[in-house]
């Protein structure tokens, strides 16, 4: 059959630059260029390549851009480019459409839209290099009352809590679907901020478990790696009901995946497929949510707090209401704009609801039913920025989940082929050659570097507010005021207009 | 004192180290890389090896009892370099040094400087294969 398609990007290299050093057709896994040998010229597939700046990034003499190949079908407005070739790919292949990272489509961004208050004249700003400001939070169910012994002395009734030093985390990102030098640089990096991050649905490498303290294990429908002592090792455990960008359905990680370490990990035999179901099948009710949450808990004696993950979808507020009664201690929400390391693209681009709204009505619904205190609310979904996390917490968020942001800060470059497991960076692949790419004394230090900057715009941000302390943040909507949103919109942000 | 050492676990075999290495011989005359090394065939001072999948980079070990310079039958090489009118392109030291890291090119002897203590190669490492250390037991 004929190739429809026309290369989406042309690689220009300038050739009175160019060395002709083959650093990049050394370095692109998808052999795009190619080193002429007799001419010292290199030439370029251009059909091959998937943007990822590998080459560019890497050329020493930067005579590399890449660009967008530009060749147009006839102009249509319902029929635009990438449709067209969507089209032509599936009749090519009579295949699901598959991708990988965040929903990339023109959907409104609500953070965008909302901006922040600042102190003038009546109340003063703070200035975070000469006064403490406070980042730390504490996740984890809050104590109906204040209990105390006969004496008046106070009974230590606090349930489990996860302190952290920023309300930033890093998300679910399963050893499998990124390497295990991705993953030790999000251990490191945790361990060294004082945060957390994610096992993912994939199991805790053995080499992981000193990271524990800075650890969330985590239980999804697939039970990959799922024992006593994985439960134990980490200082929480989640279940994973959904995930934004694939809401209600489960995970697939092809067999050739399933290699060496990965599949000790996950406890299945070498080269069979893993297959996550979509639903957790002992779970079709908040009941049943109950139960594995309280059999999590009995199997950490009631020490670790218990994440409920679900994704941002329509009926999120009954949804987020029963779990908050289900005796979990966290809920973790995930908007329609979040990672993946592989989904069908239909489902990754037309699935979900934004975080903000499902944030902020959530936060609402539980207030209003007077059980906010039971849970902590963590939303993740693009959260791109420190402002986008102090929107986030004046919207009623405890903490925010970070993963695309965290994978670029280690060298991805959104170009969106993690499915294809060849990834340039190091980070979604399993080829060792690739996953060296990665050095994790650089991969953390970059992540450090990241939260770091974050933190101080947050202080700054907090300053200019007059807050000194994120939980004064919480839920502080007077903070918030929309730009160019309707009544509605403003009404479930539950915020004012600007000028109001 | 302080050497370039390599950590073949990190090395990506890109060999950019061997192009910065050839940049360095004429930063003073170029200032920019494409000029200074376009149509050229680099001799570098450090070399990416390579085998199977392994591939690391070598260049002068700065031996403590540098081989090189015991052999040299004219005095030209010395610890600190060589001096180029000495030398008579005789090539024993290169014989003598068990890494390969000698070499000859147009007639005279060259051997890793250490970039005046900031070596270029180290720096150009995108996986911190390469790093600048003393590991000298104390
Ligand atoms: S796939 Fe990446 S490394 Fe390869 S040519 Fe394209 S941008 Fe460069
Ligand atoms: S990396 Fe840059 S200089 Fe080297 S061959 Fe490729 S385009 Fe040319
Ligand atoms: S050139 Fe060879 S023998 Fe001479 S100091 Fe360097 S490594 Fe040692």
């Amino acid at each position: 059959m004929i190739n429809y398609i026309y290369p989406e990007y042309e690689i220009i290299r300038n050739p009175d630059k160019c060395i002709s050093c083959g650093v990049c057709v050394r370095q692109c896994a998808n052999e795009v260029h190619e080193n002429i040998n007799k001419t010292n010229k290199v030439i370029c597939d251009d059909s091959k390549c998937v943007n990822c700046h590998r080459c560019a990034v890497l050329c020493p003499t930067r005579a590399i851009k890449i660009v967008k190949s530009g060749n147009t079908y006839r102009e249509n407005a319902n029929w635009n480019c990438k449709t067209i070739d969507e089209i032509y790919k599936q009749a090519q292949s009579g295949g699901v459409l598959l991708s990988g990272m965040g929903n990339p489509e023109n959907y409104p961004v609500y953070f965008d839209k909302i901006l922040l208050n600042a102190s003038q004249v009546t109340n003063p700003s703070i200035d975070p290099l000469r006064e403490p400001m406070e980042t730390r939070v504490f996740l984890g169910k809050r104590p109906d009352d204040i209990m105390r012994e006969s004496n008046g002395k106070l009974i230590n009734n606090l349930p489990p809590q996860l302190p952290l030093s920023m309300p930033i985390m890093f998300s679910a990102m399963s050893y499998g679907s990124i390497s295990y030098n991705a993953h030790e640089s999000l251990a490191r990096a945790a361990a060294q901020l004082g945060i957390l991050y994610n096992t993912g649905e994939g199991g805790l490498h053995e080499d992981f478990s000193k990271y524990g303290k800075n650890t969330i294990v985590q239980v999804a429908s697939g039970r990959f790696g799922v024992h006593v002592g994985y439960l134990n090792a980490g200082a929480a455990v989640e279940i994973k009901m959904g995930q934004g960008a694939k809401p209600g359905i489960g995970g697939h990680l092809p067999g050739t995946k399933i290699v060496g370490d990965i599949s000790r990990t996950r406890m299945i035999p070498e080269g069979s497929d893993a297959i996550s179901p979509a639903p957790h099948h002992d779970i079709y009710s908040i009941e049943d949510l109950r139960q594995l949450v309280f059999s999590l808990k009995e199997a950490t004696q009631y020490k670790k707090p218990v994440i409920v993950k679900i994704a941002a979808v329509h009926n999120i507020t009954a949804i987020a209401s029963g779990i908050a009664r289900s005796g979990a201690d966290i809920i973790a929400i995930d908007g329609f704009r979040g990672g993946t390391g592989a989904a069908p693209t239909r489902i990754r681009d037309n699935v979900g609801i934004p975080i903000e709204l499902a944030l902020a009505s959530v936060d609402k619904r539980l207030r209003d039913e007077g059980i906010r205190r039971n849970v902590s609310i963590v939303v993740g979904g693009s959260i791109r920025s420190s402002a986008d996390i102090v929107k986030a917490v004046a919207l009623g968020a405890d903490c925010v989940y970070i993963g695309s942001s965290a994978l670029m800060a280690m060298g991805c470059h959104l170009c969106r082929n993690c499915h294809a497991g060849r990834c340039n960076w190091g980070i979604a692949t399993q080829v060792p050659e690739l996953v060296k790419r990665l050095n994790p004394d650089i991969g953390s230090k970059r992540l450090v570097n990241l939260l770091t900057a974050w933190r101080h715009e947050i202080k700054e941000m907090m300053g200019l507010m007059g807050i000194n302390s994120i939980e004064t943040l919480k839920g502080n909507r007077l903070m918030l005021r929309g730009v160019g949103l309707n009544e509605k919109e403003l009404q479930i942000l539950g915020i004012k207009h600007a000028g109001e | 004192m302080k050497r370039v050492y390599i950590n073949e676990k990190w090395c990506l075999g890109c060999r950019l180290c061997e192009y910065y290495c050839a940049f360095a011989e004429k930063r003073h005359e170029y200032n920019n890389m494409a000029l200074a090394l376009k149509d050229t065939l680099i001799s570098p001072r450090i070399r990416v090896e390579e085998y199977g999948d392994i591939t690391f980079a070598v260049n002068c070990r700065r031996c403590e009892e540098p081989l090189c310079v015991k052999s040299c039958i004219t005095g030209a090489l010395t610890a600190d370099g060589i001096d180029k009118d000495r030398c008579v392109s005789c090539c024993t030291c290169i014989l003598a040094c068990p890494f390969g890291a000698v070499s000859l090119v147009d007639n005279v002897i060259k051997r890793c400087d250490l970039c005046n203590g900031e070596p270029l190669c180290v720096k150009a490492c995108p996986n911190n294969a390469l790093v600048f250390e003393d590991r000298r037991c104390v």
